[in-house]
C-alpha cells in the first residue's frame, strides 16, 4: 500500500470543549474515494473541518502528507505554488457561507478558484482563461457565464461552486453534503464529476447522508457515531448491523 | 466656487466607490458611526491648535481608526453584535465631540465642524482632498480583485489566502481617509452622504461591481455639483444642500431605475 495521504491519530474534535468526534484513528490512502457517513449530529462536518484545518484538534492530530506529487502524470495538474508547503485542499462547505445577493457573475465567481495560482494582482494567463471557460462548461453552466449568482437556482449555484473547485486543481477534495436540497439531474452531473476527479488520481472525501448514493458511488466508507464505528470497503461498513450500532450509540449519547 | 467644485470632484471620485464596497459589505451604518467618531478627534485637535487643517485631519484620522478597530474588535470578541457596537461608540463620540467643541469655541465653530465649509476651502484643504481621492482610487484599483473576493466570500478567501485581514483593515482605513476628507468639506454630519447615497443610487441602475464604481462616482459628482449650485443661487448651507441633492438622486433612481421597486 502507498503511504497514506491523511492520518487520523486518536483525534478529538469539537466546539467549546464539547467533543463531536472522539479519538478517531485511521488512514486515507491517496486516490481514495471515501464517504463519511453516520446519523445526524455524529460529527461528519466536524471531521471534515478538522481535515481542511478550519478546526484544530482538541486532542490527537490529523497529519496531512504532501500530496502534490500523488496525481497521475496524465492529469493536467501543475503544482500551484511550490513555495507553499501545505497540500492544497479544495473544500466545499455545507452551507455556501457567502452572500448570494452579491453582484458577481458566474464567470468571476468561478475565477476565485484560480486565486492560489494568480493571487491578487497577476493577470490570468491564456491557459488559465481556457481552463476557466472549460470548467464552467464542464459543470453545465455554459452560456450562463454572465449570469449573476443571485439569479441561479439552487442546483445551478452548486454547479458554480463545483466549477470553482475544479479550478483549484487540488489533489485532495473535501465535500460536505454536496447534494443537500439539490435536484436529481444536478446530482447525476456532479457525481460524474467526482468520478472524473477520482480517475485523475485525486482523493475525494465526502460527507453524505444518502446511503444508496454512497453504495453506488463510493468504494470506501467511514461510519461515524461520534466515535469510529467502522472503516473499510463500503459493503462491509454499511451493513444493517453496523448502522444499527451507530444509531444506538447516538441515542445513548444524546441526552 | 471653483474650489468647491474641484472639492466635489475629488470627494466623488474617492468616497463614492468606497461607499459601493461598504454597501456590498452591508456596512453602510458603520460608515455613519465612523464619521461621527471623527468629531471628538478633530475637536481635541481644535482645542489644541484651533482651526488647523493638519492637526484636525490627524486627530480625525486617529479617532476614526480607533473607533473602527474598537467597535469591530468588541463585536468580534463578545456577545455584542457589530451594529450595536458601532452605535454605542458613535453616540459616545458624537456627544464627547460636541461637548469638547462647545467647551471652548463658539457656535460658529461648532457649525463649521458639524456641517463643513465647502465654499470656504483654501488651497491646502483642496490639495488634501485631492491627495485623499488619489490614494483612494489607486488603492481600490490595485486591490480590486482582493476586495471583491473578500466582500463576496470571506470564508473562502481565508482558506486560500492570508490577505483577508489586510483587505479588511486596509479598506477600513480607506473609509476613514475618505470620511476625514468629507469632513473638511461637508462636516461630520454630512460627510457620510457622499459615501452612501451615490452607491445606493447606483445599485438601482447597474449590477456589476466595476459599473457600480463608475456609476456611483458619476452620480456623486452630478449630485454634489447640483447641490453646490442650489446652495450658491439660493443661499442654502452648502453641505446639507449637496447631501439633499444626492438624496433626491437616490429617490429618483429608486423610482425610475430598472432595479428599483417599481420597474423590477
Amino acid at each position: 500500500m502507498r503511504a497514506p495521504l491523511l492520518v487520523f491519530d486518536a483525534v478529538t474534535l469539537g466546539y467549546d470543549r464539547r467533543p463531536a468526534v472522539v479519538r478517531l484513528s485511521g488512514e486515507v490512502a491517496p486516490g481514495s474515494l471515501l464517504a463519511v457517513v453516520g446519523p445526524n449530529g455524529t460529527g461528519k462536518s466536524t471531521l471534515l473541518k478538522g481535515i481542511v484545518g478550519e478546526l484544530s484538534p482538541m486532542d490527537g492530530e490529523i497529519r496531512l502528507v504532501d500530496a502534490r506529487n500523488s496525481l497521475t502524470p496524465s492529469s493536467p495538474s501543475t503544482p500551484s505554488n511550490p513555495s507553499d508547503p501545505a497540500t492544497p485542499i479544495a473544500y466545499l462547505s455545507q452551507t455556501p457561507g457567502f452572500d448570494v445577493d452579491f453582484p458577481i457573475s458566474v464567470h468571476d465567481f468561478a475565477a476565485m478558484g484560480l486565486w492560489r495560482e494568480f493571487g491578487a494582482f497577476r493577470a490570468f494567463s491564456r491557459a488559465a482563461k481556457e481552463r476557466l471557460a472549460e470548467a464552467i462548461v464542464t459543470v453545465g453552466l455554459g452560456g450562463l457565464e454572465k449570469r449573476l449568482i443571485g439569479e441561479l437556482s439552487g442546483g445551478q449555484l452548486q454547479r458554480a461552486r463545483f466549477a470553482r473547485l475544479i479550478l483549484e486543481d487540488a489533489p485532495l477534495i473535501v465535500l460536505d453534503e454536496p447534494y443537500n436540497a439539490i435536484d436529481e439531474a444536478t446530482i447525476a452531473d456532479l457525481a460524474a464529476l467526482v468520478r472524473r476527479w477520482n480517475a485523475e488520481g485525486r482523493t475525494v472525501i465526502s460527507a453524505l447522508h444518502n446511503l444508496a448514493h454512497v453504495r453506488k458511488e463510493y468504494p470506501r466508507a467511514l461510519l461515524l457515531a461520534r466515535e469510529l464505528v467502522a472503516d473499510g470497503p463500503t459493503e462491509a461498513v454499511l451493513t444493517e448491523e453496523k448502522l444499527a450500532l451507530a444509531r444506538e450509540r447516538m441515542r445513548v449519547g444524546a441526552c | 466656487m471653483r474650489r468647491a467644485l474641484a472639492a466635489c470632484l475629488a470627494l466623488s471620485l474617492g468616497a463614492a466607490p468606497v461607499g459601493v464596497f461598504l454597501m456590498l459589505r452591508r456596512m453602510s451604518l458603520a460608515a455613519d458611526a465612523i464619521s461621527h467618531a471623527i468629531l471628538p478627534g478633530a475637536a481635541v485637535a481644535y482645542l489644541a491648535s484651533g482651526l488647523s487643517l493638519s492637526t484636525m485631519t490627524f486627530g480625525g484620522m486617529v479617532a476614526g481608526i480607533a473607533v473602527a478597530l474598537l467597535a469591530g474588535g468588541v463585536a468580534r470578541h463578545s456577545v455584542i453584535r457589530e451594529d450595536t457596537s458601532f452605535a454605542a461608540f458613535y453616540l459616545i463620540s458624537l456627544s464627547a465631540g460636541v461637548v469638547l467643541i462647545s467647551a471652548r469655541g463658539g457656535n460658529v465653530d461648532l457649525l463649521h465642524v458639524l456641517f463643513g465649509s465647502v465654499l470656504a476651502l483654501d488651497d491646502a484643504a483642496l490639495i488634501l482632498l485631492a491627495a485623499f481621492a488619489t490614494i483612494s482610487v489607486a488603492a481600490l484599483a490595485l486591490g480590486l480583485r482582493l476586495l471583491v473576493f473578500e466582500c463576496c466570500d470571506p470564508a473562502y478567501l481565508a482558506r486560500v489566502s492570508r490577505l483577508g485581514p489586510l483587505a479588511h483593515y486596509g479598506f477600513m482605513t480607506l473609509v476613514v481617509v475618505n470620511l476625514v476628507g468629507g469632513f473638511h468639506a461637508l462636516g461630520t454630519l454630512m460627510a457620510v452622504g457622499v459615501v452612501i447615497l451615490p452607491a445606493a443610487s447606483a445599485r438601482f441602475w447597474v449590477d456589476s461591481v466595476p459599473s457600480l464604481l463608475v456609476a456611483a462616482a458619476a452620480l456623486a459628482f452630478a449630485g454634489s455639483t447640483g447641490g453646490l449650485l442650489l446652495s450658491f443661487y439660493f443661499g442654502l448651507p452648502a453641505g446639507p444642500a449637496i447631501v439633499l441633492t444626492l438624496g433626491a438622486v437616490y429617490l429618483f433612481s429608486m423610482l425610475v431605475g430598472p432595479r428599483g421597486p417599481i420597474f423590477r
